[in-house]
């Protein structure tokens, strides 16, 4: 019995390798291929499907109003699982199977991974997440033409907040906890408190954790004996919700600050905890009406869970992406082809600004790092809810 | 603040997170105990048990009245963590008791991996705000000290000395006992084995249940991987108190809370995990055993 | 019925074997200089020898030696960072430097294996695990943060260390599994080897007849890390990017389960399920989230099923194989004697 079943699993194992080596392409009707890359499973799948299922309800919608020049578009998601080798291999694969352009990947390392494989391929990419200046621009300060990205990238919103917290709130003296070995936080740390070095305000703590980690009560304990005016908290939402109630806990109350990754904390930390907190943010939950459609229809397909910043994010990097197809197909030549791929890329560049996301209602517009410029709005929170505060 | 008073509210901070630590390493602990195997899954058991109480508060919580919530809460937490302990055991780890012990460690891996992956798949992969109601501070001479560290230790305390006159005075302790030191001879005896190991399985995966209501109110967010790292440090704490040992897993526990609040203190975070570990090799290099562990012999 | 069953001579095996190798690989080479293959087959081709590596190295320390070690991604990870740094900073030609860098990748892993097994190994079963799972998140931390302490950046921690020539192509990686295999079965075939398996087998028994444990121990153990620091050293010419957090725990299991499914002391059970192990997760990749949970599913299933691993400890030897056939073909012997014999 017991040798039947081992030679059934082995049978199943062989089987399966050969599953994915017969499917054969559907010829006859032309589609559109678009990558979707990201971790959708593991410790950092929240982001990747928000990412995922943003970009996914845009291009479905796009598919349902007749898609691209009459070419449907067909989406090519695969997970990596936040590793590295896995990113490539599904890369890899999405070229094998002929995307046009990609969208991804969502974390830095991974992303840096795969940019090193799109760039000599010239392959159109735009991530709604990798935040690191070094994702678009090399060390020898080249240029990756091809890779895009719809989040702000890291020193800009620092800046905004220090900036913020000394003009507007006339702090005179801050403190960081941040989390290390994740560039995002680093990056807005790094940015904040150079310029709280320029603009007079005194950093009297900068405190750290690691990935993982749930108590940060020791490096709390240490920000309320240097008694800061403000705490500026450069992380994830979800880490950002645990840290806020635990600093008033141990009776830390002093005003918190953070960038976008704060969007969607009301979920993770009470009301009076939050009372009063500032957060710099391009997407701001039910502010627009572009922004309540969005979220509303996120919702009707993929439920509430990855309803976050990467969500909003996905959905404007696949609206900028088949923005930049729609032009692109007025050169005439096949998707996936060299020419193509330039064209959207020339197109991305050039026509970015006419897109009108949910995360920059200015319309996109990319820098010479192929960065994007948007208004940072200044989010409060009242009585529970992330409210506008003002242009900044 | 002065340096003292910092000091003592890093050392409090400590004691809290080593006090569930400790608790989960009680659990660890025992089933090491009974059946050598390193249950990379019991952290995720307690991944299940919050997020039981996440279902609690808040699919139940609206049509009864809060206390009763909570109630309801804690009891399907830690009934459903003992369901699923025993469950595991005897549909993953029962047919490979004569097997290799690395067998055993690579389905108690897999097991993890289910129950992590199953939860993200049905349930989310977004992290759950927990709302067990918020238990105050009290201001004692200058210093805020948290209510939940004061429960947490309270608790872990508790469930310490409840386990050690269960293992010690009740009949079925001592079956733990005989079956630990030798499944063979205890079955000789007449010690019911399957059913001594499923009882240890039961108690250790209560205490996780326990444990996961700690957590979730020192830290109240359930999401899939949550188990991971703490099944970790619970272990690693297991083993440098002593494996086996009641007294043990408690003193490594809190050993590892303090340690790691004190690295944070002196900001040194990043290297937080790296410094238990290290801690953990000296030990290991010059106490095997563990701090309150017995030495054993391998016989031939 | 009387004729004597045909033995082929050592020499004439290691001919077979090695002509058969040779038409393999540069078989491969000539099929993807043609072009018919996309890269994500030459790549998940690649990425399968490395794991092959990988699975090799780590069944000398547990199939042969009988030790739990649980921080094989952490001497993957020494050996492709010390690599890696040193293909960057050489200023030599990529191809010159490359066999240089697998050099220094193995014998900087081989170093901490010395390292961490002369402590490791003096503990006993699960202990080893412990303290072997303690030095990998170590090692991994350490190249995480390393860069602050020092000053200057060095490792690069979270920010990837980048450029890294890309150097791990089918020829060269398959190269490498080859000489990876060849090197281990040699080993463990020499009188080195059989001292190894006796430790496996009886350590109180072993000793008393005089095997020095410490020593056996300790060479199986840096054998073992050598090659899996070439394997890292591969891992970084064929990625051309390095993060620290590639290397964690999961790493070191997933290592270990292409090893216990392939079943322990078994190196062909270790090449092949490794080789599905890399290949199964690809195909399944449409399935996205289901994919892990089959994968779960997988590991418990066999374990309970098959705990020994899907090929015991049977080794696979094509001369012995050979033999077998003309034996057959030729009436020197029935089918009923076949079947290959355990081979530690």
């Amino acid at each position: 019995m017991k040798k039947i079943i081992c030679i059934v699993l082995v049978v199943m194992m062989a089987a399966a390798l050969f599953v994915g080596c017969t499917k054969d392409d559907k010829k006859g009707e032309e589609t559109i291929k678009i990558g979707i890359l990201g971790p959708h499973t593991g410790e950092l799948a929240v982001y990747g499907l928000g990412v995922k299922n943003g970009a996914t309800l845009y291009l479905d919608q796009v598919n349902a109003a007749g898609g691209i020049n009459g070419k449907m578009i067909e989406i090519i998601a695969y997970d990596q699982r936040g590793d590295d080798a896995e990113a490539v291999n599904a890369f890899n694969r999405m070229v094998s199977e002929g995307i046009t352009g990609l969208i991804g990947d969502v974390i830095t390392s991974n992303t840096l991974a795969v940019v090193a494989k799109a760039t000599p391929i010239n392959m159109p990419m735009i991530t709604a997440s990798a935040t690191a200046a070094s994702v678009t621009v090399n060390a020898d300060g080249s240029v990756n033409t091809n890779v895009f990205r719809t989040c702000f990238i890291d020193p800009f919103q620092g800046m905004k907040m220090a900036e913020f917290a000394g003009e507007v709130l006339d702090a005179t003296s801050a403190a960081v906890l941040f989390e290390t070995g994740n560039d995002y936080a680093i990056g807005l740390k790094d940015a904040f408190v150079a310029k709280c070095g320029e603009t007079g305000i005194e950093v009297v703590g900068q405190e750290s954790y690691a990935k993982g980690d749930k108590d940060f009560k020791a490096q709390l304990t240490n920000i309320l004996a240097a008694g800061p005016d403000v705490v500026f908290l450069p992380n994830y939402y979800e880490d950002n919700g645990l840290i806020v109630t635990q600093a008033r806990e141990i009776g830390l109350n002093a005003v918190m600050l953070g960038g976008d990754g704060w969007a969607g904390i009301t979920d993770y930390a009470s009301a009076e905890d939050l009372e009063g907190s500032f957060f710099c943010s391009a997407y701001a939950p039910g502010s627009t009406e572009l922004v309540r459609d969005f979220e509303a229809r996120f919702i009707a397909a993929n439920g509430e869970d990855t309803l976050n910043m990467f969500a909003a994010t996905g959905y404007d990097a696949a609206m900028l992406l088949v923005a930049a197809i729609r032009k692109a197909e007025k050169s005439g030549s096949a998707p996936a082809s060299d020419e193509y791929k330039q064209a959207i890329i020339d197109a991305i560049r050039s026509e970015g600004a006419g897109v009108v996301g949910v995360t920059s209602e200015g319309g996109y517009t990319f820098d010479e790092f192929n960065n994007p410029i948007k208004d940072a709005v200044i989010m409060t929170i009242t009585d529970g809810k992330e409210v506008f505060y003002r242009m900044f | 603040m002065s340096f003292w008073q910092l000091a003592v509210q890093q050392l409090i901070n400590g004691l809290q997170s080593g006090s569930i630590y400790a608790l989960v390493a009680l659990g660890y602990s025992m089933v090491y105990g009974i059946i050598t195997l390193l249950n990379f899954a019991h952290g995720d058991i307690i991944m299940v048990g919050s997020y039981l109480s996440w279902f609690a508060l808040t699919s139940i919580a609206p049509f009864v009245p809060l206390p009763v919530a909570v109630v309801i809460a804690i009891a399907m937490a830690i009934l459903g963590c003992m369901v699923l302990g025993v469950t595991i055991e005897f549909a993953a780890y029962r047919p490979l008791r004569k097997s290799p012990r690395i067998s055993l460690l690579i389905t108690a891996i897999g097991v993890s991996y289910l129950l992590q992956n199953t939860a993200q798949k049905f349930i989310g992969a977004s992290a759950k705000m927990v709302p067990y109601p918020r238990i105050p501070s009290v201001n004692f001479a200058g210093l805020t000290i948290s209510g939940v560290a004061i429960l947490c230790i309270a608790v872990t305390a508790a469930c310490m000395v409840g386990l050690t006159l269960l293992v010690k005075k009740s009949k079925s302790g001592k079956a733990m006992r005989a079956v630990s030191e030798d499944a063979d001879a205890a079955l000789l005896m007449g010690v019911n084995v399957n059913s001594t190991i499923s009882f240890t399985f039961a108690i250790g995966s209560a205490l996780a249940g326990v444990g996961s209501i700690l957590f979730i109110i020192a830290y109240p967010q359930a999401s899939p991987f949550m188990g991971g790292m703490l099944g970790l440090k619970a272990f690693v704490a297991a083993v440098l108190g002593g494996i086996g040992s009641i007294p043990g897993a408690m003193i490594g526990g809190l050993l590892i809370g303090v340690i790691e609040s004190l690295v944070s203190a002196v900001g040194l975070s990043v290297w937080k995990e790296g410094v238990v570990f290290a801690i953990l090799i000296v030990m290991l290099l010059f106490k095997p055993a563990g701090i309150m562990g017995k030495p054993t012999t391998e016989k031939v | 019925m009387s004729k004597k069953p045909l033995h082929i001579k050592t020499p004439v095996r290691y001919l077979i074997n090695a002509l058969l190798f040779a038409a393999l690989l540069f078989g491969g080479r000539v099929l993807i200089a043609g072009g018919g293959v996309s890269p994500f087959y030459v790549g998940i081709v690649t990425l399968a020898g490395i794991n092959i590596i990988l699975a090799v190295s780590l069944n000398m320390a547990t199939g042969y030696l009988g030790q739990l070690p649980l921080g094989h991604a952490g001497f993957m990870a020494v050996g492709a960072y010390a690599s890696a740094i040193f293909m960057t900073r050489s200023g030599l030609d990529p191809a010159v430097a490359m066999p240089f860098g697998l050099l220094i990748g193995g014998l900087v892993a081989a170093i901490f294996g010395v390292l961490i097994g002369i402590p490791a190994l003096r503990l006993k079963g699960d202990y080893i695990a412990i303290i072997t799972l303690g030095f990998g998140e170590i090692i991994r931390i350490v190249l995480l943060n390393i860069d602050e302490v020092l000053g200057f950046p060095f490792t690069y921690g979270a920010a990837s260390l980048k450029g890294i020539p890309e150097t791990s192509t089918f020829f060269n990686t398959f190269l490498l599994v080859g000489v990876t295999c060849f090197a281990i079965h040699t080993l463990m075939k020499s009188r080195h080897g059989r001292a190894i398996l006796s430790i496996r087998e009886n350590e109180i028994a072993a000793d008393s007849c005089g095997v020095n444990l410490t020593y056996y121990k300790v060479m199986g153990f840096t054998v073992s890390a050598f090659f899996a620091g070439i394997a890292g050293s591969l891992y970084a010419g064929y990625l051309g990017i390095l993060n620290p957090s590639n290397f964690s725990f999961m790493k070191s299991i997933e290592i270990l389960v292409f090893v216990v499914l392939g079943g322990m002391g078994s190196m062909i059970g270790s090449v092949l399920s490794a080789t599905v192990l890399t290949i199964l997760p690809e195909l399944l990749r449409q399935f996205a989230e289901w994919r892990m949970i089959v994968y779960a599913l997988l590991l418990i299933l066999v374990m309970v099923f098959k705990p020994s691993g899907l090929m015991g400890r049977f080794d696979f030897s094509m001369g012995r194989m050979l033999e077998n056939i003309i034996n057959v073909l030729t009436g020197r012997k029935t089918l009923k004697g076949k079947g290959g014999k355990t081979n530690g």
